[in-house]
């Protein structure tokens, strides 16, 4: 089910010109970055941790089939029941027939990546099976009827009067004030009920321990507890990635994720369950391992450790890509640098070819990466292959178009690069590179099309390219 | 079927792992701090300065003061009916409320309830966390999630420094396939201007009695 994404270049400038979104968005990603670097720095053995993450996580990947196998023997031992998926559709199916089975017309839903990659909710829609989301930002966003823009946060385009009118509008609470508490108490009015009778949650997982079958759902707002303690049946959809070996090996991943995710010493609640528990929370647990796509970036020796991600969202809030277009230019449900090799990889380099290029390399994503991703290496490595998809399947106006020669550019140096020592000299090098053919002054790679295409007098005041060219000149 | 060609293309995909290469093989360097030489003192000192970090309001007591005290607390809040889990001690307990064991309470009963007083399985210092795990004093899952207070009973000898040593104590309570609930304040969203707002869904007050 690939669907080919709008280029990043066309729509980015839109997003660019949204002055809501890029304020939201300047202040949520500037503060949470600070906090992380104060919670952050305040633990001494950080880098051992990080060293440690992506040693287990590497342990995992390379011997998958064996934890995959390992994993369900534990959760079928302890009372679950599991499915495999190949493809998003074959998930959503899965899942539809169980919520069928049990004769529910809804669900209640804790935030998933990994549903909102297979469109779980469409597919239920689509059954006559509605999905209610629990997450305050996910909440806001479905009765908005609009897609995430941030990973954590993904409600950041929109202010409180915004939320408030909304809220007024479509769950009938007509004294609201736009005070955050005020509306939050608005949410869990809302909410409670369908807490108390909804039959069966859906939930995706943070972790799952291939030793002892537990799963941990890491969260703020307490909907996850709920999701995954009151109803009678909980649907778990993971992506076959999110394996960790022991329950021992928490112990680093509880450190790191809240750290850099929330910026938090820890979250507010971390739920862990061991299939069935008798007499406490649901006496039915599926769990779906998802794959959709994972074995193509497993297959990938430099873009396998893509896989290593925990979904913590830190690289998008040091990417300075990221913080002037915000998430909906990337057009997938993983936005920002993650988003950026992630994706292309998950639905064939050829949807997503400008993707690779929604980044400077300045290297700041892997720099605060917990489980140590060389995200400027997968980039430059899925430029090449998107050159080398377009230099085999383009047109011959591909051919000649400024972006391919840009990018044959780029393919040259890197050509004679056996291995790139590091994201920095990458970095240099890009950029070096591309002034060099008189192609691009100021951005690296096919954001340069942001400056040939868009009629430059409607931006605001400061345009990426102008921020982008002050910026550089500061360094 | 699918089980099969998802594992069958996982080996493709792995063909450049040497087909005789085990976990083992990936050695995991962990050279992170699992201990720390600490006094009880300090150890308490920090999980309480910790934990108000989250807004949360800890009384440090002596266990003769345990009654004492959880009178005071439900005093302060006006809180008539406490749901405790059924194998709450009686000399805790005070008079002049209606403390309701959870014999397989409903949601909705739960729901109606003013609070709950649980105690924990372990605390740990270095991040103001409390952790429940179906044991001693803590009841199942549901009632410290759906009462709007939570009073949670943390004894000094439970609290230990690190994150790594919470994991520790807790994998006995896993291995007899207990559910796990770390708690670190009250429930918070930040989703609306990333302002913080404490209580969303779950309890939106958590008050500890840390008792030395
Ligand atoms: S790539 Fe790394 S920093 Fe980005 S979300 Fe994943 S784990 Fe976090």
């Amino acid at each position: 089910m690939s669907v080919k994404l709008p280029m990043f270049e066309k729509t980015a400038p839109e997003n660019v010109q949204n002055s809501q979104l890029r304020r939201n968005l300047g202040k949520v990603t500037g503060a949470i970055r600070v906090k992380r670097a104060r919670v952050v720095d305040e633990m001494p053995d950080w880098e051992a941790l990080r060293d440690a993450g992506y040693a287990l996580k590497t342990k995992v990947l390379r011997n998958l089939d064996t934890y995959l196998l390992e994993l369900e023997t534990s959760v079928t031992r302890v009372g679950g029941k599991v499915h495999w998926a190949q493809s998003a559709q074959e998930a959503n199916q899965i899942v539809t027939d169980l919520v069928k089975s049990h004769g529910a017309t809804e669900v209640i839903k804790v935030k998933s990546m990994t549903t909102e990659e297979t469109r779980l909710n469409d597919a239920l829609a689509a059954s006559g099976i509605k999905a209610i989301e629990t997450d305050l930002a996910e909440l806001i966003i479905k009765l908005a009827n609009e897609e995430s823009s941030h990973i954590l946060v993904p409600a950041i385009h929109k202010n409180r009067s915004e939320i408030r009118e909304l809220f007024i509008r479509t769950l009938g609470e007509p004294d609201l004030t736009d005070e955050p508490a005020n509306l939050a108490g608005a949410a869990r009015r809302y909410l409670r009920k369908k807490f108390l009778t909804v039959p069966v949650g859906i939930s995706g997982a943070n972790f799952a321990v291939a030793e002892t079958g537990t799963i941990a759902v890491v969260e703020s707002e307490g909907n996850g507890r709920m999701c995954t303690t009151l109803p009678k049946v909980l649907i778990t959809m993971m992506g076959i990635e999110k394996i960790i070996p022991t329950w021992q090996d928490f112990e680093v991943f509880m450190q790191t994720l809240p750290r850099s995710s929330t910026a938090e010493r820890m979250n507010p609640y971390n739920s862990f369950w061991t299939g069935v528990h008798e007499g406490d929370g649901p006496q039915e647990f599926h769990l779906v391992l998802v794959d959709n796509g994972r074995t193509e970036v497993l297959k990938d020796e430099i873009g396998r450790q893509t896989l290593n991600c925990i979904r913590c969202s830190a690289c998008l809030n040091v990417c300075p890509v990221y913080e002037r277009t915000g998430g909906h230019a990337y057009h997938s449900v993983y936005p920002g640098p993650i988003g950026a090799i992630l994706t292309p990889q998950l639905i064939g380099i050829e949807n997503a070819s400008s993707l690779p290029y929604a980044s400077s390399l300045c290297g700041a994503c892997y720099e605060v990466c917990p489980v140590k991703i060389n995200i400027p290496e997968v980039l430059v490595h899925l430029r090449g292959r998107a050159i080398k998809y377009k230099k085999d399947h383009g047109t011959l106006k591909d051919k000649l178009s400024p972006e391919h020669l840009g990018m044959q550019a780029v393919a040259k140096v890197f050509a004679n690069q056996s291995r790139y020592e590091s994201a920095q000299k990458l970095a240099r090098m890009g950029q070096g590179v591309l002034a060099k053919e008189g192609y691009i002054s100021s951005l690296p790679g096919y954001l340069s099309g942001w400056t040939a295409m868009r009629d430059l007098k409607t931006l605001p005041q400061e345009s990426f390219r102008d921020w982008w060219r002050k910026r550089e000149g500061q360094k | 079927m699918s089980k099969e060609s998802m594992l069958a293309a996982i080996r493709i995909a792995l063909k450049d792992v040497p087909e005789t290469e085990t976990p083992k093989d990936t050695v995991v360097p962990r050279a992170y701090l699992t201990r720390l030489e600490t006094s009880l003192e300090e150890r308490l000192e920090l999980f309480t300065e910790r934990i108000e970090d989250y807004k949360v309001v800890v009384h440090r007591i002596k266990e003769n003061e345990i009654s004492a005290n959880i009178e005071a607390c439900l005093q302060a809040r006006a809180a008539k009916t406490i749901v405790i889990p059924t194998d709450f001690p009686d000399t805790w307990l005070a008079q002049g409320f209606s403390f309701v064991q959870d014999e397989n309470l409903s949601h909705q009963q739960l729901d109606e309830s003013d609070g709950v007083i649980t105690g924990c399985e372990v605390a740990v210092a270095q991040t103001g966390s409390i952790a429940l795990a179906a044991g001693k004093y803590q009841g199942r899952r549901a009632i410290s999630l759906l009462p709007d207070y939570h009073l949670c009973l943390v004894f000094a000898s439970q609290v230990v420094d690190l994150v790594p040593e919470a994991f520790e104590k807790l994998e006995p309570s896993v291995k007899n396939r207990k559910p796990i609930t770390f708690i670190s304040g009250p429930s918070a969203t930040s989703d609306i201007e990333l302002n913080r707002v404490e209580g969303v869904h779950g309890p939106r007050t958590l008050e500890v009695l840390l008792i030395v």
